[in-house]
């Protein structure tokens, strides 16, 4: 309740000013909640003064920051730092993204987390976060606070039955780039994903949820049913 | 005689379906015959598409002069010293082994488009139910008053690749100290929108290594151009200095050259230079004309399928037509490529035809790990294929963006020239 009516507040901001700073904790959700449910990250991650990498990196400041770009962590995934050079920059609406589904900002992501899906504890995890990234005054290029739009595909998209004919031929514009055999040099490979990996992702490009330009144009005239196609098509090689 | 054969042992209903379905071919004639000319992105591919869906449903024969192909794109990046010759070559063994098309290594010189035949230099006479031609361009003449192709080795093109590209590379490579390059760009429309300034870059960064104090004219009759902005920008960042160019505002649409003096006159004031790029005003490969089926200087094609507007069994893919929105590159003509096979397969063997989807994404690079790219989607109309959506990198963007890009660039080319030569 409290996140909808800030969420408004803020597209009011944005669209006044065009400009708005980074939220205060206390705007994104409930930091001593966010404290609590934390502690589900806190098997891989540490925050707060003096935090230090673990299996997955500290989240210092992580608000505005590239994706994939902490110093001293070694351990990225492949995927995840293409998304950084692609674009990916931890905003909130990023956060909320890739807290509710890892797999929906970035496929082959090493965190294995299967997700926060009820919106105010991703909200008050956030809050919590928040509170050790800068103040909205050192950053000079903020952000907008709108609250991330729900990520998670329906069950009916994702239960989607693709033709795998339509699907052979659509592949052909893929494989003008993404090549058939699976090779991975300079683009990914997309051969052989589980078909729901594949429906989240081209959905995730579809929204401009992903950042990448050239995926974002070719997805975002694709069909729910040619997404379903493709996605069986290419796991099937 | 076919026909007859198969209604003796086949059941009446089979022979009646097949002489009902008027868009199959149905097995009147034994194999459809369906020949292709040109082995480039259009040309490759679409051979390569309709014989791999068909399944040896479809006879396919392609007809392309070289036994090696250097592919256009890339060849600057061998100007730059980025790639060997060696990489961007590429032969049609696998097509021919793998895929059972019969690949013929000759010029088509005539299309009687009445007796559905192709005549070849050599004197064979191909009959075809579905000709392919995908030619890519050729030269207007007199489009550079003083040049025509018998100064090509003075002042080469390198608009095809290969020999000219090699050409072009030996004399930057052997320029005096502190020389002077032009090049004289093309109006539009014209093969691959930022090739002449990708290949500004890539002299460019030659030149900054082996001869730093060389400069750099382009002679524009064009007021814009691709990704001028990034190439600029990148200009200014990597090669302070070196590239002047002189646009319609100065003169650039009022030049001739002079091969034997080594002189390019712009606007009345003559330029002495070193080494000379004339890349002239372009059109559809000669094949076309000689079909018949150009309008002006381009093929038009209907984009639902590809094919021509002025005869129904001619498909055109590529640099040769006049489509619409998509601009004249290898990926173009690989997206429309495919596009084609799926429209000739339908009418000769009645498989699915789905709605026709286009896209193009053009990489350039401006100096090592400073790759950018511009492209879009695009849908077939009735008039034309029309742009859905569109990218294009941003200026001032961080290095490790660039790198990305031209890494991106890299698996680009392995995937195309997979997707055309098999």
């Amino acid at each position: 309740m409290k996140i909808g009516v800030l969420s408004v507040a803020a597209g009011f901001l944005l669209a006044a000013a065009h400009w708005v700073g980074y939220a205060a904790a206390d705007e994104i959700g409930d930091a001593e909640s966010g404290e609590k449910i934390f502690r589900k990250c806190a098997s891989c991650h540490q925050v707060g003064k003096g935090a230090e990498h673990r299996i997955g990196p500290h989240l210092n400041g992580i608000f505005g920051r590239k994706a994939g770009t902490v110093d001293g962590y070694e351990r990225y995934s492949e995927g995840l730092v293409r998304a950084g050079n692609d674009g990916l920059v931890w905003s909130l609406e990023k956060l909320h993204a890739y807290l509710e589904n890892p797999k929906y900002l970035v496929s082959g992501t090493r965190m294995n987390f299967a997700g926060l899906k009820d919106q105010q504890d991703r909200a008050d995890v956030l809050a919590y976060l928040r509170r050790f990234s800068d103040n909205p005054a050192n950053i000079p290029e903020a952000q907008p606070t709108a609250v991330a739009p729900e990520v998670e595909l329906s069950p009916e998209i994702l239960a989607l039955v693709g033709d795998p004919e339509y699907g052979e031929y659509l592949a052909s514009e893929c494989t003008t780039c993404h090549q058939r055999d699976g090779s991975d040099q300079g683009i990914p490979s997309i051969t052989g994903w589980p078909e729901e990996d594949f429906v989240i992702a081209l959905h995730a490009y579809k929204r401009k949820i992903r950042p990448h330009p050239v995926m974002q144009a070719y997805a975002g005239r694709l069909t729910e049913e040619e997404i379903a196609a493709l996605a069986a098509y290419f796991a099937g090689l | 005689m076919k026909l007859n054969r198969r209604a003796f042992i086949g059941t009446g209903a089979a022979a009646a379906a097949a002489l009902q379905a008027p868009n199959v071919w149905g097995a009147a004639h034994g194999r459809p015959k369906v020949v292709v000319i040109g082995g480039g992105a259009g040309g490759a591919t679409v051979a390569r598409y309709l014989a791999k869906d068909s399944k040896g449903e479809i006879d396919v024969t392609l007809v392309e002069p070289t036994r090696q192909y250097y592919t256009c794109f890339f060849s600057n990046l061998y100007i730059g010293g980025f790639r060997d010759l060696s990489s961007i070559a590429h032969s049609y063994g696998t097509l021919a082994s793998e895929y059972g098309i019969n690949v013929v290594h000759d010029w088509a010189t005539g299309i009687d488009r009445d007796a559905k035949t192709v005549t070849l230099a050599g004197g064979a006479v191909l009959p075809y139910d579905k000709l392919v031609l995908s030619p890519g361009i050729d030269f207007v003449d007199g489009a550079v008053p003083g040049w025509d192709l018998n100064a090509q080795n003075k002042m080469p093109h390198a608009y095809k690749a290969g020999s000219q590209t090699e050409l072009l590379k030996a004399q930057l490579e052997s320029m005096p100290e502190g020389g002077r390059f032009a090049m004289v760009a093309p109006p539009n429309p014209y093969r691959c929108p930022p090739g002449p300034y990708e290949r500004v870059s890539m002299v460019a960064h030659l030149l900054s290594q082996i001869n730093p104090t060389a400069k750099i004219l382009v002679v524009d009759p064009k007021e814009k151009f691709s990704k001028q902005a990034l190439f600029e920008e990148g200009w200014n960042r990597h090669y302070a200095g070196m590239v002047e160019r002189i646009g319609p505002d100065f003169g650039g649409d009022k030049v001739e050259v002079d091969p034997g003096a080594m002189t390019v006159t712009v606007d009345g004031v003559v330029e002495k230079v070193d080494v000379c790029n004339v890349i002239p005003a372009q059109k559809a490969g000669r094949i076309c004309e000689i079909a018949g089926i150009n309008d002006g200087n381009w093929a038009p094609v209907d984009g639902h399928s590809m094919v021509s507007r002025m005869d129904a069994n001619i498909h055109v893919l590529g640099d040769a037509t006049n489509q619409g929105d998509m601009p004249k590159s290898g990926f173009s003509a690989n997206s429309q490529a495919k596009v084609a096979a799926m429209a000739i397969r339908g009418e000769l063997t009645g498989s699915k035809v789905f709605p026709a989807k286009f896209s193009n994404t053009c990489w350039s690079l401006i100096d090592t790990d400073d790759g950018v790219k511009v492209g879009a989607s695009y849908q077939a109309t009735d008039e034309k294929i029309a742009k859905v959506d569109g990218f294009i990198s941003q200026t001032g963007e961080d290095a490790a963006l660039r790198k990305a890009t031209y890494e991106e660039s890299l698996g680009w080319y392995a995937g195309i020239t997979a997707d055309m030569f098999g």
